[in-house]
């Protein structure tokens, strides 16, 4: 895990680098400080010669600048690799999701990612920061506080290396009792949030069914349920600080008592008024740096459930690769399947598809037609290869689709697919999607094709408005509309259309066929409906039935011998009439 | 973010809330902190006498003339320390309590508000917003009450003990330190200040893009498709960017405080040491409360009380950032608990009843399938009982969500008990209205609304919607097993009872082909089943709750018409004598019913049979006839 986050610091390697190099000049000029100020004390103390007490006060003042600049430095340096950090993780996680296939897109739940790619993002920011920074200074100011102890208090200091042990295995029995208790209570945090989101979601049902003091001790006991256990692993966490106390005060104790002894009996000669006023300040600064680091390894634990959720999505391979020689040029639009079997993941038993052996000519209209979950989306799907088929082989133009190279082949294959999805934006950048460069004339064109011209024109700002996220201000058969235009203006050789007018009326339906059927007739279209008017005059029509093909003919000849597409056509029309749907 | 919020009443709500939750044990925390800030800012006493002590005999060498004096004091100071130590573990052990028994009533009281807010709060409020409340907020306020607060009142009780202690032993040194400390807070107040606006830049900037990444990750497939990976792209990295570029600079001015405060505390020794020496030689008279004449005994802890209460400034820098975050969530989560509930001044309830031999009706307590509205009457005392049968009536009904922006006008209509009534209409028309209005998630400006001839404002809410199924188009099921979340209709149901409600609906033979049948989990909103499946599932948490009117809001409109022919024969077992209120895009889900009402923009512009309105030839017909967009 820690290789591939190191991976993502790359141009903030310097700034990571400096860091710690910086933050050791600064320790390093702490630590001399004390020092020098024990000579500014005795200066002191021995009637303040007013020329030694400039001296040592001027020497005082240049370390206390340098310890300003590296410290400054410092935290430069460290806001930018952290922050660098942060901001290169996002954009490997975005453009890894961008490489996705199908398959892993399924895999993730948006939100999931989302928080990936800022709550995760942040603690690992946090971690690095306090990594760079307080990692490397507090170790190394306990050493350095801990030798200039021994130089200035001489036998005194022996008293740390009887407090520092009993700190350090304080806190280190603090945090292994805490950790296992964080790690499981921040899971049972997330479900907590997970079902006040669920609340909130569906609070239209839970007031219908006057469900709320229900919903509310049903939350409660949850919330005890994890107040409980955040309270047990913070009770334990809060010893730490009296901990620290009882060190700092023995050491108080010990060197006051002790060191006006030493003093006193060796009339100053072991100990000075000085040293024992620094050797204070270095007792301080030793029990302090393991908090820090008691603190750090906090921070660390937390951070590395993040990491771990990062890495997952970095790691996430594509199971769909470009060929090592890729054909660019799709000839035709004929589509072969031959005996092809699919299922969604390895581990699933049931095939999505079996043994689907079929063949559609370029320029041909095929009509497909199948219960929910008969697998109509998934054959469509394979054909610009958003899946690969786990048996048998998908041909597009005579060639197998796994030997393109993906971008052009999804150039000529254009999908529209079941769930339409506008983004925020004005509806020519919307159409712009399917040709960068499409003129205004093209963009018109397409729409009209999609008859999505008549109530474009109607708007305020026609073809300059603004679409709202996810098309909330156009209503589903205007979305579907713009949709189908999106895909025209590819050009396609292919055009797949999965369920893509369920919301468009019936005249205007048939208008948008007979406009494919005119405009352009030589590319193939697939047409996956709920209605059997919208596929009867397709040149074949395909019925599906369970991941399989149950039948393959015309309307008329479906009609008479086809009971499933009997049955639908008949549920249909039961009036004689054409529904909606 | 509303700056005026986040001010001294907030802090002091903050406080009273805590003190709310735990009336004893918060003033005793408090204590235990000022009583250990006071004893950790004691040793600069007993220093400056021990070191006095030393100072006359050092050079003597003889400790048995001050040694015994020496011990006591020390041993004073240890008492001193272990009492410290016990308020300190005191205090530490209770803000853990205390911290996390606050954030647990906060979220139940957040949450409970909630459940009693009214559905306009749902429907005009962004979703993930609310959801931030639980978590953001909760958290930044978490750092507040655990960490910020006590570290601040234990700074502030430390640097009034440590300044007394100064003017205590010499004024003009305290000037000094006072001088070096009035120029570390104008630092702390430009840095810091800057810091903070920063860090507000940078949840603006990660808000921005959170939205982007959520739009992008929703349309993914989309992307996919259209080869537009390389677009999305530069447009994430432009976004990104702006959030490095906020949040290096948050972090680098908060970086550079600690260092800045730190270095001017170590010349502000340097100045108050020079300053000591001056006073040492020169002979100024000292000015203090004790009276005592300067010495090096004053000097040398003087140094050290400079230290510490340098220290203690930068700890209260260091936490201004976490107050301010804190403050702002804690005054959202004030707001949201001062969101007004749902009103309800409805005095008719729901019993269960008992018929008598004369017809009318008895009150009981045990269950009896027999329900009846229990109407008191305020003018003369008596209480009648009218069965509960479903007759719903609308007169003259005018609503608007919004003042001046009317939805429905002048809408009129009756269901009969047993009745199915449709609603047919382009989105927008009012359909869905009428449902929220039937019950009062919204209530009416003007007309009236009666059930079994009951004015619906005075039937009590909660007994209003128990006896009004309804099945919504976005399907919600609950993190549980299938069998809880058909249970969901009537808790009191028994496994038989929500399996024959899950055959009624159709739903039963998929679940059966269920990993788990009945006990499978469902988590994600059912994110394992298909829409058209969650569909069944919900109508069966309807049936379940068997309740004498039913609200079909596009119940079945993820369903294959194929498999909703299967179904309907399930959907009409339900509606059997209950009556049924209609929404469907689908003209066939609505032929049979007794009463199709066509919608436009709010008005009724034709009512009748299926028959009746295609004789009629007007917009069902064209409707029907597919001339017109259902949309």
């Amino acid at each position: 895990m820690v290789k591939e986050l190191a991976g993502c610091i790359r141009e903030y390697k310097k700034a990571s680098i400096a860091t710690p190099i910086l933050v050791s000049g600064e320790v390093v000029m702490e630590c001399t400080i004390p020092f020098i100020i024990a000579q500014l004390v005795n200066a002191v103390k021995n009637g303040g010669d007013m020329g030694v007490l400039a001296r040592y006060g001027a020497v005082l003042v240049v370390m206390a600048a340098l310890a300003l600049t590296f410290g400054a430095l410092a935290g430069m340096t460290c806001a930018k690799a952290s922050c660098g950090l942060a901001r290169n993780l996002r954009k490997d996680m975005f453009y890894s999701v961008q490489r996705y296939s199908f398959e892993s897109i399924d895999k993730f739940l948006t939100s999931s990612l989302v928080t990936r790619m800022t709550t995760d993002v942040t603690n690992v920011q946090n971690a690095y920061m306090m990594l760079i920074r307080t990692a490397i200074r507090a170790p190394l100011m306990l050493v350095f506080a801990f030798v200039m102890a021994f130089v200035m208090g001489g036998r005194m200091a022996w008293i740390f290396l009887f407090v520092v042990p009993v700190l350090g295995t304080g806190l280190a029995l603090v945090i292994s009792r805490t950790m296992p208790l964080f790690r499981k209570v921040f899971k049972k945090y997330d479900n907590l949030n997970s079902s006040i989101q669920e609340n909130i979601k569906a609070m239209r049902v839970v007031k219908s069914f006057v469900r709320e003091d229900y919903e509310q001790k049903k939350f409660d006991a949850a919330a005890e349920d994890v107040c409980r256990d955040f309270t047990r692993a913070e009770r334990i966490l809060a010893i730490n600080n009296p901990l620290m106390q009882f060190c700092i005060y023995s050491v108080m104790v010990f060197v006051l008592s002790f060191g006006s002894y030493t003093i006193i009996t060796t009339r100053g000669v072991d100990l000075d008024v000085g040293q024992f006023s620094a050797l204070l300040t270095y007792s301080f600064m030793m029990l302090s740096s393991l908090m820090m680091l008691s603190m750090v390894f906090v921070m660390m634990i937390m951070a590395i459930e993040s990491g771990k959720r990062i890495v997952e999505v970095l790691q996430e391979k594509s199971t769909l690769d470009n060929p090592a020689n890729p054909i660019h040029e799709v000839k035709d639009g004929s589509i072969d399947f031959d005996h092809v079997s699919f299922k969604y993941s390895k581990k699933a038993d049931r095939m999505a598809l079996s043994n689907i052996d079929l063949h559609i000519r370029s320029g041909e209209t095929i009509g497909i037609i199948g219960g929910t979950g008969s697998s109509k989306s998934t054959l469509v799907q394979l054909i610009s290869r958003l899946y690969d088929a786990t048996e048998g082989a998908v041909r597009v133009g005579g060639v197998d689709v796994r030997s393109y190279d993906i971008e052009s082949l999804r150039n000529q294959v254009a999908v529209v697919l079941q769930k339409n999805i506008l983004f925020s934006g004005t509806i020519k950048e919307n159409l712009r999607w399917g040709d960068k460069t499409a003129t205004d004339g093209e963009i018109v064109q397409a729409c009209r094709m999609a008859c999505a011209d008549e109530f474009v024109e109607q708007f305020p700002d026609r073809y300059d408005t603004y679409i709202e996220q996810g098309g909330a201000n156009v209503s589903g058969g205007q979305k579907q509309r713009l949709c189908i235009a999106r895909a025209l203006l590819k050009k396609p050789k292919i055009l797949i259309l999965d369920d893509s007018t369920s919301a468009v009326d019936t005249k205007t339906d048939a208008k948008i066929r007979s406009a494919l059927r005119s405009y352009i007739p030589e590319t193939t279209k697939i047409i996956i409906a709920q209605r059997t008017a919208s596929v009867e005059d397709a040149d074949r029509i395909i019925v599906m039935d369970g991941g399989a093909i149950n039948a393959v003919g015309t309307h008329k000849e479906l009609l008479a011998t086809n009971a499933i597409y009997r049955e639908v056509y008949t549920s249909q029309n039961k009036a004689g009439d054409d529904d909606e749907e | 973010m509303k700056n005026k919020q986040i001010n001294g009443k907030t802090a002091l709500r903050v406080l009273k809330t805590v003190r709310g939750f735990y009336p004893v044990l918060f003033p005793l925390t408090i204590a235990c902190i000022l009583f250990s800030a006071v004893v950790g800012a004691l040793p600069a006493v007993f220093m400056q006498n021990v070191i006095a002590l030393v100072e006359t005999s050092w050079q003597t060498g003889d400790w048995s003339a001050v040694g015994s004096r020496i011990l006591s004091l020390v041993g004073l100071l240890a008492v001193f320390y272990v009492l410290a130590l016990a308020a300190s573990t005191t205090f530490t052990q209770l803000m853990a309590v205390i911290t996390q028994g606050t954030l647990k009533k906060l979220r139940e009281k957040m949450f409970g508000g909630m459940q009693r807010l009214p559905i306009r709060y749902f429907d005009t409020n962004n979703h993930g917003d609310i959801m931030s409340h639980y978590t953001n907020d909760i958290d930044t306020l978490r750092q507040m009450v655990s960490q910020s607060f006590p570290q601040m009142l234990a700074s502030a009780i430390s640097v009034l003990t440590v300044f007394s202690i100064m003017i205590y032993y010499c004024v003009w040194l305290t000037l000094v330190v006072v001088l070096g400390v009035a120029i570390m807070l104008v630092v702390t107040k430009k840095i810091g200040g800057r810091s903070a606006r920063y860090f507000f830049g940078q949840q603006t900037a990660l808000g921005e893009v959170e939205g982007f990444i959520e739009e992008m990750m929703n349309g993914q497939k989309v992307i996919k498709v259209f080869c537009h990976e390389e677009e999305s792209k530069a447009d994430f990295d432009r976004l990104n960017d702006a959030l490095y570029d906020a949040s290096e600079r948050a972090n680098r001015y908060a970086n550079i405080l600690g260092p800045i405060l730190n270095n001017i505390g170590n010349v502000l020794y340097v100045v108050v040491a020079l300053a000591g020496g001056s006073l040492l030689l020169t002979g100024v008279p000292n000015l203090s409360i004790s009276g005592m004449a300067f010495g090096i005994s004053i000097a040398v802890p003087f140094l050290n009380m400079t230290k510490q209460f340098v220290g203690n400034i930068g700890q209260v820098s260091h936490q201004i950032n976490a107050v301010v975050m804190g403050l702002a969530g804690a005054a959202r989560i004030f707001e949201l608990m001062d969101e007004l509930p749902e009103e309800d001044n409805g005095y008719v309830t729901l019993v269960n009843a008992r018929e008598n031999a004369d017809g009318t009706l008895t009150e009981c307590a045990e269950r009896t399938n027999v329900w009846a509205w229990k109407h008191p009457h305020k003018a003369d005392g008596t209480i009648t009982y009218t069965r509960l049968a479903g007759d719903v009536r609308l007169y003259n009904v005018d609503f608007e969500y919004e003042a001046d922006k009317p939805v429905l006008h002048d809408v009129s209509l009756y269901a009969k008990p047993g009745q199915k009534v449709a609603f047919v209409g382009a989105t927008g028309a009012g359909k869905t209205t009428i449902t929220n209005l039937l019950n009062r998630f919204y209530d009416i400006r003007d007309g009236k609304i009666r059930y079994d001839g009951i004015n619906i404002n005075k039937i009590k809410k909660s007994d209003l919607r128990r006896s009004l199924g309804i099945v919504l188009q976005d399907t919600n099921l609950f993190t549980g097993t299938v069998m809880e979340n058909i249970r969901y209709g009537n808790l009191g149901a028994t496994d038989e009872e929500c399996i024959v409600a899950a055959q009624l609906a159709g739903a039963h033979d998929f679940i059966t082909r269920l990993p788990q049948g009945y006990q499978t989990m469902l988590t994600g909103n059912g994110a394992n089943l298909s829409q058209g499946q969650r569909q069944l599932l919900s109508i069966a948490r309807a049936a379940v709750a068997d309740p004498p009117v039913m609200i079909l809001d596009e119940a079945t409109s993820s369903i294959d018409t194929r498999t909703e022919a299967i179904v309907q024969r399930g959907m009409d077992a339900l509606m059997y004598g209950r009556t049924v209120f209609v929404i469907a895009h689908r003209l066939s889900t609505v032929k049979n019913s007794n009463v199709i009402i066509v919608l436009d923009h709010g008005h009724i512009i034709e009512r009748g049979s299926h028959e009746e309105l295609l004789a009629q030839k007007g917009q069902y017909y064209q409707l029907y006839t597919g001339a017109f967009e259902l949309e």
